[in-house]
């Protein structure tokens, strides 16, 4: 046991080496480390509550993507079969499904061919339909989401929704947004050091669905009371504080969207007041042209996330593919439409679930006490050891203190993060880790008591302590690893650090401590044990 | 230098004597805690049961109050707010800070967001100087599955280390470690009932914390019975955990008193933020102590184990050893 070859003293001191190393870089003032290369600096991530910033969790509505895809498809049929002169009635899109019947029997299977081809998506391949087509009655034809076909929706739609929260994020400049997505439907937002989480959540949490509808003509007062539109047509709210009247009915279908939007930026408009003009693309500016040429002199609705904003009248055709949206913004709230616009819409509404904020100052704080406190801790218990073990103590304590800075090596080699709970979990380990040597240091007392020869007790402790701390950190790393995995947030932090403690303190434990017994019984020679 | 010796050589204290007392006060203790938890409740977080938590730092102390009318104006419901030591550094002064807890609204799973957003408009617009520290905003959603998640990761691990402990040990080892760690959990539930100090994710992590660290304790005296039933194959049950217990009562006394010094700094000095953590341990460790003697080693004597099964079949027949081992292997299942 006490038997160490030059090789295996050499790999503890080189394993040693490597881990306090890895740790330096964290543990100097990032001022000091600017310069260095990258690779020489691996490190601790600090969490959000350590570091300050603000932490977000969004779940889309799927809801409003099944209302919208059902739309387009109901869309999509009136379209096709007016074009194909089939006259369709009693379309109903309840309960998640388009039913529709067709009033010629004759023509009931042009119509059902119309509905797959409407209800296929890219369909080609081998790629599964996006929506079952099915008859009911002779001549009623239903179409149901498909729920491969739905799940896909929701997918695409997330990835984009990741990607459009983060140039939005992006926008706001040098922040450093983690955007990740959580199972199917949720996105986690992590944004340090964040002066305004409120801002951010604006930003972020718009869906900047930008609409141009004309508005319905033909619509009865009392349809507008009972709140129930015509065929074709809907009914939306109008912006608070707008001279509208509360409510208006527009076309379902709209004339353009903002996807078509090339650039959109904060102006001022006549007044000097904020707007936010925009340019479409070719095809959107083409598409503006024609419709505005056809429908000189009607009104029409621009509509935000299904408020209506505004409904000027077209004086004259807009050739040029420029527009201005104008809804009594601020300055600020024209510049935040303008960077939600440029950056695209969401295609999936998205609803804040949680949200975890830490102001710098709290921050700050909580790591200096932390640490103030961290370092507080391992002295009291140097000190312990020191006079209940003597000479063994101070091996346990450099034990201990190699073990502390490989923690944070291998943290920051993983690039872990540190969380409050972390650092609980840290000074925990510490104490953990004292508890291998006290082990082996009362297991050496007891063996010396049974009036063993000095190395034979020395042996014969270690020997016997090992078993008792096998199974003491095996239990305790099942217990870590089933924390981790089924824990979450804070838990996951305290587990992290609890489970590398485990390794490192271990390896000092019983390697560290036991080559230094080892190199001072052989340089020493020693007679008798003072323990 | 004369070394510190807190537990004198070659102790020989009765533990067992006294382990029916121990574990009808163990019982009435668990029992209390029970009762405690279901009547009087847990100070449950907002991770928990959802709404919002925002912790602000004002100039001047507020009037309690006047603030608690301004909030009750939005109509979201009653705030209830809680002064809170604030985080200063050694040698500053602290801001006095609130802590404002907010119901979960009615509405969609987005309401609580939006109430956070109206509670520090009513502060940033009537206490010029205020800064919101801090924001915990948690849905119903997801508070009822981090509570959830949170129970499987404790049930889980205890669950966990049970079985390892049976397939190292013996079932009755087994069924001792489970038991002992069911008495902390409960007792330190009464612990935050009692006090009501908040319960939240940060306390789910010091309760497996404290199961990690009862653990510790039992096995290093389970394993020292272990060692004994193989040592000494004729001696009673009880003289034989009576004596494992002393042997090893040095270490429990020198580890459990590092942790606690460690954890103490940790609470005087440490942010205000993890108090009940870090107070949660403290208990624990002083539980968990006390569980892995009076709990989990009386269990054996109940459960009726043997050396048997932990003595390799050729020694089994062979002679009895009395005397202190030599060092061949020991480590058989």
């Amino acid at each position: 046991m006490l038997n160490f070859p030059r090789w295996k003293i050499w790999a503890i001191t080189l394993t040693c080496v490597f881990g306090v190393l890895l740790a330096i870089p964290s543990l100097l003032p990032a001022h000091v480390t600017e310069n260095w290369p990258n690779w020489t600096k691996p490190h601790i991530n600090l969490g959000l509550d350590l570091a300050g910033g603000s932490q977000l969790l969004l779940e889309a509505e799927t809801e409003s993507l099944n209302r919208q895809r059902l739309e387009a498809v109901e869309d999509g049929i009136r379209a096709e079969t007016r074009r194909n002169n089939i006259e369709i009635a009693e379309v109903s899109t309840a309960d998640n499904q388009l039913t529709f019947a067709v009033v010629n029997p004759a023509q009931r299977d042009q119509a059902l061919q119309i509905a797959r081809a409407q209800g296929g998506g890219s369909g080609m391949g081998g790629q599964a339909a996006e929506w079952d087509v099915s008859t009911a009655d002779p001549n009623r034809i239903v179409m149901r989401p498909n729920p491969t076909g739905q799940a896909e929706a929701i997918k695409n739609a997330m990835a984009t929704a990741r990607e459009v929260i983060d140039r939005r994020i992006n926008s706001l400049g040098t922040l450093e947004p983690t955007i990740i997505q959580q199972g199917a439907e949720r996105i986690l937002v992590q944004v340090p050091g964040v002066q305004d989480p409120e801002a951010v959540k604006k930003l972020i949490g718009r869906t900047a669905r930008l609409e141009f509808k004309l508005l319905a003509e033909n619509v009865s007062e009392e349809q507008l009371a009972s709140g129930r539109a015509p065929a074709g047509t809907q009914l939306l709210p109008t912006r608070e504080g707008s001279s509208l009247p509360p409510q208006i009915a527009v076309q379902r279908r709209a004339i353009i969207t903002g996807d078509q939007i090339a650039r959109a930026q904060q102006s001022f408009d006549e007044q000097g007041l904020p707007d936010v003009s925009i340019t479409f693309d070719s095809a959107g500016g083409t598409r503006f042209a024609k419709v505005t040429r056809e429908n000189v002199g009607k009104p029409f609705a621009i509509i935000l996330d299904n408020v209506v904003l505004s409904a000027p009248s077209i004086r004259e055709p807009i050739l040029g593919g420029q527009a201005s949206i104008s809804g009594g913004f601020t300055v600020e709230e024209a510049n935040d439409l303008a960077i939600s616009l440029r950056s695209g819409r969401l295609p999936i509404e998205l609803n804040f679930i949680e949200e975890r904020t830490v102001g710098p100052d709290l921050g700050r704080d909580s790591i200096r006490l932390g640490i103030i406190a961290s370092i507080v801790a391992i002295l009291l218990v140097i000190v312990f050891m020191l006079i209940t073990y003597g000479r063994f103590g101070v091996y346990a304590v450099i034990g201990l203190i190699i073990n502390a800075l490989m923690i944070l090596g291998i943290m920051a080699l993983f690039n872990a993060t540190l969380t409050l709970p972390g650092i609980a979990g840290f000074v925990l380990t510490i104490g953990a880790a004292v508890d291998a040597n006290v082990l082996i240091n009362e297991r050496i007392r007891e063996e010396q008591r049974r009036g063993r020869r000095l190395l034979d007790t020395l042996e014969t402790g270690y020997k016997e302590a090992s078993t008792a701390i096998f199974d003491a950190n095996i239990t305790n790393t099942i217990a870590a690893a089933l924390m981790f995995y089924f824990g979450s947030g804070p838990i996951r932090g305290f587990a992290v650090v609890l489970m590398i403690g485990i390794i490192t303190s271990v390896f000092t434990a019983v390697n560290v401590t036991r080559m230094f017994v080892a190199l001072w019984v052989k340089r020493k020679r020693p007679k008798e044990l003072h323990i | 230098m004369r070394l510190l010796k807190l537990v004198p050589d070659n102790t020989n204290f009765d533990f067992m004597k006294w382990r029916n007392i121990a574990f009808a006060i163990s019982m009435l203790l668990v029992i209390a805690s029970i009762a405690l938890v279901a009547t009087r409740g847990l100070n449950l977080g907002v991770d928990f049961i959802g709404g919002q938590s925002i912790r602000v730092a004002f100039n001047e102390a507020p009037p309690l109050d006047q603030l608690r009318g301004q909030i009750s104006d939005l109509g979201q419901g009653e705030a209830t707010i809680q002064e809170s030591r604030g985080a200063a550094l050694p040698g500053a002064t602290a801001r006095p800070e609130v802590i404002i807890r907010m119901p979960l609204p009615e509405g969609d799973e987005a309401a609580a967001a939006r109430v956070a957003t109206q509670v520090r408009g009513v502060i940033e617009s009537n206490y010029p100087g205020a800064t919101v520290l801090a924001v915990e905003s948690v849905s119903g959603k997801v508070s009822g599955e981090l509570f959830t998640s949170g129970a499987w990761a404790l049930a889980l691990a205890m669950l966990g280390v049970a079985v390892y402990i049976w397939f190292r040990f013996e079932w009755q080892f087994g069924a001792g470690a489970i038991l002992t760690l069911l008495h902390d959990v409960a007792l330190i539930l009464g612990f935050f009932s009692l006090t009501q100090l908040e319960f939240n994710l940060n306390i789910v992590a010091a309760l497996l914390a404290i199961v990690g660290y009862s653990l510790n304790d039992t096995v290093v005296i389970y394993d020292r019975i272990r060692e004994n039933l193989r040592k000494y194959r004729k001696m009673e049950i009880i003289p034989l955990i009576n004596l494992s217990l002393n042997e090893t009562l040095s270490r429990t006394i020198v580890t459990a008193l590092s942790i606690l010094l460690a954890l103490m700094a940790l609470m005087l000095i440490g942010p205000d933020v993890v108090f009940g953590l870090v107070a949660g341990i403290f208990i624990g460790t002083l539980i968990g102590t006390y569980s892995s003697i009076y709990i989990s080693a009386p269990v054996l004597v109940w459960l009726k184990v043997t050396g048997d099964s932990f003595v390799p079949k050729a020694a089994v027949s062979g002679a009895e050893r009395v005397g202190p081992r030599r060092t061949e292997d020991g480590a058989q299942v």
